[in-house]
């Protein structure tokens, strides 16, 4: 072949490059797994509170807030390959300031308080971004964990010292949220709420690690100097995703504040920050389902052992943790997923291949 | 106007003096290839014009601009692309989204989270594909090719960028005779549109491609010239036959 020959291929080359049957079906086969699992996790989650008891759903409202909390550091920690050990900074401040508008200025309408919840944390992530993230040299790994975990570690500490804010005990007794003059308390209806809420952001989510977008953070994971190299501009990159993230902790947060009905300074600290490396971790992360499923199990034992095995609970949930850390370090979601699905692929779509095919 | 001028440019780590006002020049749609014994300062000039490092004296200049304090995305969105001396695919994508990946990096990222390119950026990305020939593998991850052709796709996704320059640290490193040949065939097309800085070890292989050669010694350059002037030019002889 001359190697003028391979430049000027003529298009229907090119469609026939693209037909490989084979892959198409296993990939397509793949795609379904995760489609169908995603779908009965739906629906069981839709008709968990008419099948369960209510204080199983109160709880279970509380298991989804805190997946809405792990879906923002998978998207960090799972597709940009950013450690933000602080996570829990922008759940717990937007906690706070949710807190503070009920509280001190009688502010309880969901219209406000979820839309100032999420800015509070989209605002407080893109500040953060700022001195971590944007110098002319990609910061590493480690200074940004460090940096993230001391933020939400000096966080913690201000909030205890605070007279203002409750110090150790926090704010208790937090009026609760209203939609108009119907005022939401625990149980089915805030279920609901929650769940519809994760529903939409999970899918906002998916739609934007599909895109091209997606794309470009998977690069950024892999390997980000390379890609500057291509002309990604990989600060800004990082800075976007980062305050997503920290939007979505930002409603994670203020749900969790008026579902709970207090905020303490648990909820800004460390521990709370390693909780979310944990589910995601568990689940799988780099899969917006594993950060979910992660979330729920991890959760749902605690919630199982400690009822059962009450003094040695912690200490069987470490050991499986460690288990599945040791044998499957993908998470549990990997022995559903293969890699190909698990990584995503940002090609031609399922319809254009399908053209493509014989 | 040359394409990119170099005029002066040294770097210095710590004690190391690794070049000491180097210069090069490339025209518009020129192969140029850059030789030198090992140590002699040809990867570090290539990271000072592709600015993976900042030289510590000298200056750059692209296309009429100044380069010399740009970052690497600023002198890729310029028109500069780069293909590292270490393979740099990335493992766990596919061929195709490689490609994609580095076709797509100046798009805005509204166009991005709304995928407005990929449509269009299909056709483009399956012909740079075939004209490396992977389009048969596009959807395996780039981990599974062969040491030659994760070389072939640095080289298509460096392409991909449609730059003006392209600068290519020893793209055969590694390849069988038949691969090397093969690399020459793919980058002739290129020049239609494209300038090359080339830095390679296999002296055939540059003489086969390049216009002119730049030789450097120590980190200064020793000649400059066309292949023939080079290849007549006594001091370059020296160096080769005193290192072989």
């Amino acid at each position: 072949m001359s190697s003028t020959g391979t430049r000027t291929q003529p298009p229907p080359r090119v469609i026939q490059a693209a037909r490989s049957p084979i892959m198409a079906s296993a990939f397509t086969g793949r795609k379904k797994v995760l489609l169908i699992l995603e779908l009965a996790l739906l629906i069981a989650a839709s008709i968990a509170p008419i099948v369960l008891p209510d204080y199983i759903t109160v709880y279970a409202t509380r298991v989804l807030i805190l997946c809405l909390f792990a879906l923002s550091f998978d998207l960090v920690w799972g597709y940009a390959g950013i450690l933000s050990l602080g996570q829990s900074l922008f759940f717990g401040m937007a906690g706070y300031g949710v807190a503070l508008l009920a509280r001190d200025f009688g502010v309880g309408s969901i219209f406000a308080v979820l839309p100032a919840g999420t800015l509070i944390g989209f605002v407080a992530a893109l500040l953060l971004a700022g001195f971590l993230l944007l110098g002319r040299h990609p910061s590493s790994v480690v200074f940004v964990s460090l940096g993230t975990m001391t933020g939400a570690y000096a966080a913690d500490r201000l909030a205890r010292g605070s007279h203002y804010l409750g110090g150790q005990n926090g704010i208790p007794s937090i009026p609760p949220m209203t939609i108009g003059s119907h005022e939401l308390s625990e149980g089915p209806v805030f279920y609901y709420l929650v769940l519809a809420i994760l529903v939409l952001i999970y899918l906002l989510s998916r739609f934007l690690l599909r895109s091209q977008f997606g794309l470009a953070l998977a690069g950024l994971r892999e390997n980000e100097q390379r890609i500057a190299f291509f002309g990604y501009k990989v600060q800004h990159l990082k800075a976007i995703i980062f305050a997503v993230s920290g939007a979505i902790a930002g409603t994670a947060g203020s749900l969790y504040a008026f579902h709970e009905g207090f905020v303490w300074p648990n909820m800004l600290g460390v521990v709370m920050s390693t909780q979310v490396v944990l589910y995601v971790l568990f689940g799988g992360s780099g899969t917006l389902i594993g950060a979910i499923i992660g979330t729920a199990i991890v959760e749902g034992l605690s919630f199982w052992l400690s009822d059962t095995y009450r003094d040695i609970w912690p200490v069987i949930l470490g050991a499986l943790l460690l288990l599945v850390i040791l044998f499957r370090p993908l998470g549990l979601i990997s022995l559903l997923l293969g890699e190909r699905e698990r990584v995503g692929s940002f090609g031609p779509n399922r319809e254009e291949k399908r053209n493509a095919a014989p | 106007m040359p394409l990119l001028e170099a005029a002066g440019v040294s770097k210095v780590f710590g004690k190391l003096t690794a070049l000491d006002g180097a210069a090069l020049t490339v025209e518009e749609r020129e192969f140029h290839g850059l030789i030198g014994p090992n140590g002699s300062g040809k990867s570090t000039l290539m990271k000072c014009l592709a600015g993976a490092l900042l030289p510590t004296q000298g200056k750059v200049t692209f296309i009429n601009t100044d380069v010399t304090s740009f970052t690497p995305p600023e002198r890729a969105r310029a028109g500069m692309s780069l293909k590292f001396q270490i393979t740099a695919v990335l493992p766990t994508l596919t061929l195709y989204d490689n490609i994609l990946l580095a076709m797509q990096a100046r798009s805005s990222l509204l166009d991005l989270a709304f995928s407005r390119s990929r449509g269009r950026l299909h056709e483009e990305v399956m012909t740079i594909l075939l004209q490396f020939r992977l389009a048969d593998r596009a959807f395996d991850a780039a981990a599974t090719l062969s040491h030659g052709q994760q070389q072939w796709l640095e080289i298509a996704m460096a392409l991909a960028c449609r730059p003006r320059l392209l600068l290519l640290d020893e793209p055969t490193g590694g390849m069988s005779l038949e691969e090397r040949r093969v690399t020459g065939e793919l980058l002739q097309p290129i020049k239609q549109h494209c300038s090359l800085v080339i830095v390679e070890h296999d002296l055939d292989f540059i003489r086969d491609i390049c216009d002119r050669l730049t030789v450097l010694d120590q980190g200064k350059v020793l000649a400059s010239g066309t292949v023939a002037e080079i290849q007549a030019n006594r001091s370059v002889q020296e160096i080769y036959l005193r290192r072989a």
